[in-house]
């Protein structure tokens, strides 16, 4: 079964790069998509360290008393160790952003953080809300600034 | 070793896929620190030691505590978040 | 139809990565950069571990690079998160939370650091003992039992550690002409703690800026937690 392993662990890396995707796009709540992001942070490491990896080979660390033996490729294993020290800088930023979201609008729902921003930014220019994009032409009249729609439930 | 790899993978997986649709923050928090230890053990048996480490303290610990810090300060430690895919027809 | 894109492009995304992962191969990595490497970082560093000797000896710089921008992060946490709230504290801590933070308190500091000193020869390094050390001054934050670690004060660790990294790699400018290169002052036998050189002084620079700078995130994150916003 030894020839399965190396599928097996490309599969688990493709997998967890995916779920990460998948929770980052669909997920409507702030916080589910920073843990999304730690997901497909942990596959893309782990495909990183399997380019990395050599059959009969011991780990990069000299040994006092023993032979020179092959050695797995050092280089993907500390381009994957700085990776995971700056994706926890990067989800501590995310983070504290999340938090401020949270003081300024009260709430974490996506869509409803959007259209507030959007109803913000157009203030701040001067001129109305245009709406979001993914709202049909046509449609429901557009909210103005102070009547937006209960998100729903 | 594959039958090994191959209940690790499906923890990771499963993990992973439990972080989307739990209804709990705090749990969801978890499971992503599950995927982390598991990770490690993977990277165990891939002979990268000091990336195994850096994942178990890294990733399973630090990053686990900074969310719970966070959750705490957003006042959502057991509040029910929203699933992915739910109620957002907007 | 937002939804329907969505599963549209993740559908796209998965055969890709799948497609990917089957022409990918495994186990035989060429290693054109790697064995060479292999090769040179006991001649060239010191190092025992080849891991630390790829971060420190090889892309010193890019290791800077890497504290630069844990370093932003930090900052930015910081200036986000600055202004101070009263918030209400947690309830006060038990006998079993604060006999447990007296007892794991040094426990953590002599792994942390042994983790940190012993990069160069073992497993580990700078950035995985420097995250023990962080918890463990952050220790009696988590079970309620007292103050966090000073805020100057992990300024000044933080800043010192910085700059002695800095300093030493303009050392190796000024006597060997490289920046951050591999300086073997001391040269030392293979596999002994006082080896490769100025490998441990640039690791232990390290530990203390990443373990500063993580505590100072920490703190930041818990304080004024709490209660509805």
């Amino acid at each position: 079964m030894d020839a399965y392993i190396g599928p097996l662990l490309f599969l688990g890396a493709a997998g967890l790069l995916a779920i990460g995707v998948v929770g980052m796009l669909l997920s409507n709540h702030l916080f589910r998509m920073v843990l999304a992001l730690v997901i497909a942070e942990a596959g893309v490491n782990l495909m990183l360290v399997l380019a990395g990896y050599r059959w009969d080979a011991v780990a990069p660390i000299l040994q006092p008393g023993v032979a020179a033996q092959p050695m797995v490729d050092p280089i993907p294993q500390a381009l994957v160790l700085t990776a995971i020290v700056i994706g926890v800088g990067v989800q501590a930023l995310a983070l504290t952003l999340v938090i401020r979201i949270r003081e300024a609008y009260g709430t974490l729902d996506m869509a409803e953080v959007r259209a507030r921003m959007e109803v913000d930014v157009a203030a701040a220019g001067g001129g109305e809300a245009t709406g979001s994009r993914e709202r049909p032409a046509g449609g429901r009249p557009l909210p103005g600034p102070g009547a937006l729609p209960e998100p729903p439930r | 070793m594959f039958w090994l790899l191959l209940g690790i993978v499906i923890l990771m997986l499963t993990s992973a896929v439990l972080v989307l649709v739990l209804d709990n923050l705090l749990a969801a928090l978890a499971a992503s620190s599950v995927v982390s230890l598991a990770l490690a053990l993977v990277f165990v048996i891939l002979r990268a030691p000091d990336v195994a480490m850096t994942e178990a303290a890294v990733g399973a610990g630090l990053s686990a505590l900074i969310l719970v810090l966070a959750l705490r300060r957003l006042g959502l430690v057991g509040v029910g978040g929203r699933r992915v895919g739910e109620g957002d027809d907007a | 139809m937002p939804r329907f894109a969505t599963v549209l492009f993740l559908a796209g995304f998965a055969f890709l990565l799948f497609s990917l992962t089957l022409t990918l191969g495994f186990g035989e990595p060429p290693m054109r950069a790697g064995q060479g490497v292999l090769d040179q970082a006991v001649a060239g560093t010191g190092a025992a571990n080849a891991v630390s000797a790829v971060l420190l000896g090889f892309r010193g710089l890019d290791t800077l690079g890497e504290l630069s921008i844990l370093f932003a992060a930090a900052t930015a946490g910081g200036l986000v998160l600055g202004h101070r709230r009263p918030g209400g504290d947690g309830p006060p801590a038990g006998a079993i939370l604060q006999a447990g933070t007296r007892l794991l308190f040094p426990l953590m500091l002599v792994v942390g650091f042994y983790i940190v000193l012993h990069g160069h020869l073992t497993p580990g390094g700078g950035f995985q003992g420097g995250v023990i050390l962080a918890a463990a001054f952050f220790l009696p934050v988590l079970a309620g039992t007292g103050a966090g670690p000073d805020h100057a004060l992990l300024r000044v660790v933080e800043g010192l550690a910085g700059t002695v990294f800095i300093l030493i790699g303009l050392a190796a400018l000024w006597t060997g002409g490289v920046f951050l290169e591999p300086l073997l002052v001391d040269r030392g036998a293979l596999h002994e703690l006082f080896s490769a050189g100025t490998l441990p002084l640039l690791y232990l620079a390290v530990g203390l800026k990443v373990g500063a700078e993580l505590a100072g995130l920490l703190a930041h994150m818990a304080r004024a937690g709490g209660g509805e916003a």
